[in-house]
């Protein structure tokens, strides 16, 4: 448990990188959300053993880690975290798919390394546009661009209100089964089974808050529509931004740029 | 004018579960009036104060709130005159920053962007946490969440303040520091606290409730004075009004018995033949 107080601790922190200020953190988060949009349609549409091709896309996050000033190591800290649930859905590629697409000298590339090394690197690369689209909008900021850009206004509210109690959740979790392992000495305490009642009692405890959050929302005028603030304008710069990225990714989604590279180097 | 008056007149609630949480409770606060509802855990503080802003149905009585009788068609006026502050701040501030949270009231009654952020600003600088605009809720401490929590209601322009144990969680400065701020406001005052020396400071009259029924109602200090009605009603008087342990021996013998301390002083050994009985057992 003590991990998961800790991850969310961390998660606090994505939040304070979002109130720095600079450029890109100024743009509207809409053409932040849309932009990182065309660039996960674009790494993900790649044929399945594309590799080489995807890795000029790395240069988004990476300009955007230099523009918004973030910790380079925190961000990739929080992408590394994903990588072994890639690894995991890309493991049985080379048993199954074991046909030679590459020699190295005396050694069969079978198609499915590639493919299984395809995934891990779209993963890597769409997982690092999206933290570092949080760190440079911060969540709140993302749902009201979401909703501005016509998702039902339902989901947004959701998604934040998710986002605000997720953290008084884990709290309230992480005490409760910190009191069930300091009772438990140590040992593993009554094994699983008092896992089922230790959910149901905090799942009872949340609908509890829920019912309060709701008389608290009722007691300031709550009709049922959350009005927010309208915040940012779409103006040049923001198109400037998604146009010009946008019209990068296609390109280097057409046009294999390594290999136009590695063709113009060794003179082919 | 009778606009910030809160009548409560034979008012009874049952939960479905047929528990009766109030008998027959009966009340008048004028306005301007600052009055503290105490009683111990289970009296019905809570249900009594969900009711005056309406969360709760009546299941007999009537609650008046100024020129208005507490209905359907008055619900949005009446939840608007009184502010509500809950006892738990994370239930009350919800949205992603306070700025937002201060503004939500403000939003719903559908008002000017300007006049908004007008109140917003005054809110907070009224209870002193201006600077905390951007901040989202979880980033706060407690006696800043507290403060916040104030301001979203005090936003809406309420005549009426509802505070549910407002000083529970805080440390002894953000205690005084919040104090001090509703000892500042001219709103009719409803607090609901075990912090019986708050009460002492803040309010000049207090409503004893006590299984659902009305037990006391007076002068704060006059009903503080009165032991044996306190005593009924699971109630201790406020430290401030108890004799120094420490300093005036006449304090300490007073007391009445079932409060005298566990451990015994110094010199006196009521317990001793206790002890011998304990040791024996150890023996081998």
């Amino acid at each position: 448990m003590l991990a998961i107080d800790g991850s969310l601790l961390d998660f606090k922190r994505l939040d304070l990188l979002a109130m720095q200020e600079s450029a890109v953190h100024r743009l509207d988060p809409r053409a932040k959300v849309l932009t990182t949009l065309v660039f996960i349609v674009c790494v993900v549409s790649f044929g399945r053993y594309e590799v080489a091709a995807m890795l000029p896309f790395c240069l988004y996050p990476l300009a955007l880690l230099a523009l918004g000033d973030l910790p380079t190591g925190y961000i990739a800290r929080k992408v590394m975290v994903v990588i072994p649930f890639a690894v995991m859905v890309g493991l049985f590629n080379p048993l199954f798919d074991r046909q030679v697409l590459l020699q190295l000298g005396p050694l069969d590339i079978w198609g499915g390394w590639l493919s299984c090394l395809s995934i891990i690197v779209r993963t890597i690369l769409t997982v690092a546009a999206a933290v570092t689209l949080v760190a440079i909008t911060g969540f709140p900021a993302i749902c009201e661009a979401l909703e501005r850009l016509g998702m039902p206004r339902v989901f947004a509210v959701q998604l934040l209100f998710l986002y605000r109690y997720i953290f008084v959740l884990t709290d309230e979790g992480g005490r409760v089964a910190r009191a069930r392992q300091l009772r438990s000495c140590g040992k593993r305490g009554q094994g699983l089974r008092h896992f089922g009642p230790l959910l149901g009692h905090l799942l009872l405890r949340t609908w509890e808050r829920a019912e309060r959050i709701h008389m608290a929302m009722l007691a300031r005028g709550f009709t049922g529509e959350v009005h927010a603030r309208r915040r940012g304008r779409f103006g040049g710069r923001e198109v400037l931004f998604l146009l010009g990225w946008s019209a990068l990714f296609v390109a280097l989604r057409l046009y294999n740029f390594p290999q136009f590279l590695g063709l113009l180097l060794t003179g082919n | 004018m009778s606009h910030h008056i809160v009548e409560v007149k034979q008012l009874r609630h049952v939960y479905p579960d047929g528990t009766v949480a109030l008998r027959d409770v009966s009340f008048r606060i004028h306005h301007g009036q600052s009055v503290a509802i105490i009683g111990a855990n289970g009296a019905g503080k809570s249900t009594l104060l969900l009711h005056l802003n309406g969360y709760l149905t009546a299941t007999s009585g009537i609650i008046r709130i100024g020129d208005h009788q507490l209905s359907k068609e008055t619900l949005a006026e009446i939840r608007r005159t009184v502010g509500m502050v809950f006892q738990d701040p994370d239930d009350q501030l919800f949205m992603p920053t306070v700025y937002d949270d201060v503004a939500f009231g403000p939003l719903n009654q559908g008002l000017d962007t300007a006049v908004i952020e007008q109140r917003v600003v005054d809110a907070l600088a009224r209870v002193d946490a201006l600077e905390l605009r951007n901040k989202p809720p979880y980033h706060l401490s407690g006696g800043e969440k507290k403060r916040v929590a104030i301001a979203t209601v005090l936003s809406m322009l309420p005549e009426i303040l509802v505070l549910d144990e407002p000083t529970s969680g805080l440390d002894p400065r953000a205690r005084r520091q919040l104090m001090a701020l509703l000892q500042d406001f001219h709103h009719t005052r409803i607090i609901t606290s075990h912090d019986l020396d708050m009460v002492l400071e803040l309010c000049e009259r207090t409503i004893i409730l006590h299984e659902g029924t009305v037990m006391a109602d007076g002068p704060t200090l006059e009903i503080f004075s009165n032991e044996a009605l306190l005593a009924t009603c699971h109630l201790e008087k406020p430290f401030s009004m108890q004799g120094c342990p420490v300093c005036s021996p006449e304090g300490t013998r007073r007391r009445p018995a079932q409060q005298r301390p566990l451990v015994p002083p110094h010199g006196d050994h009521p317990h001793d033949h206790h002890h011998h009985d304990h040791d024996h057992h150890h023996d081998p």
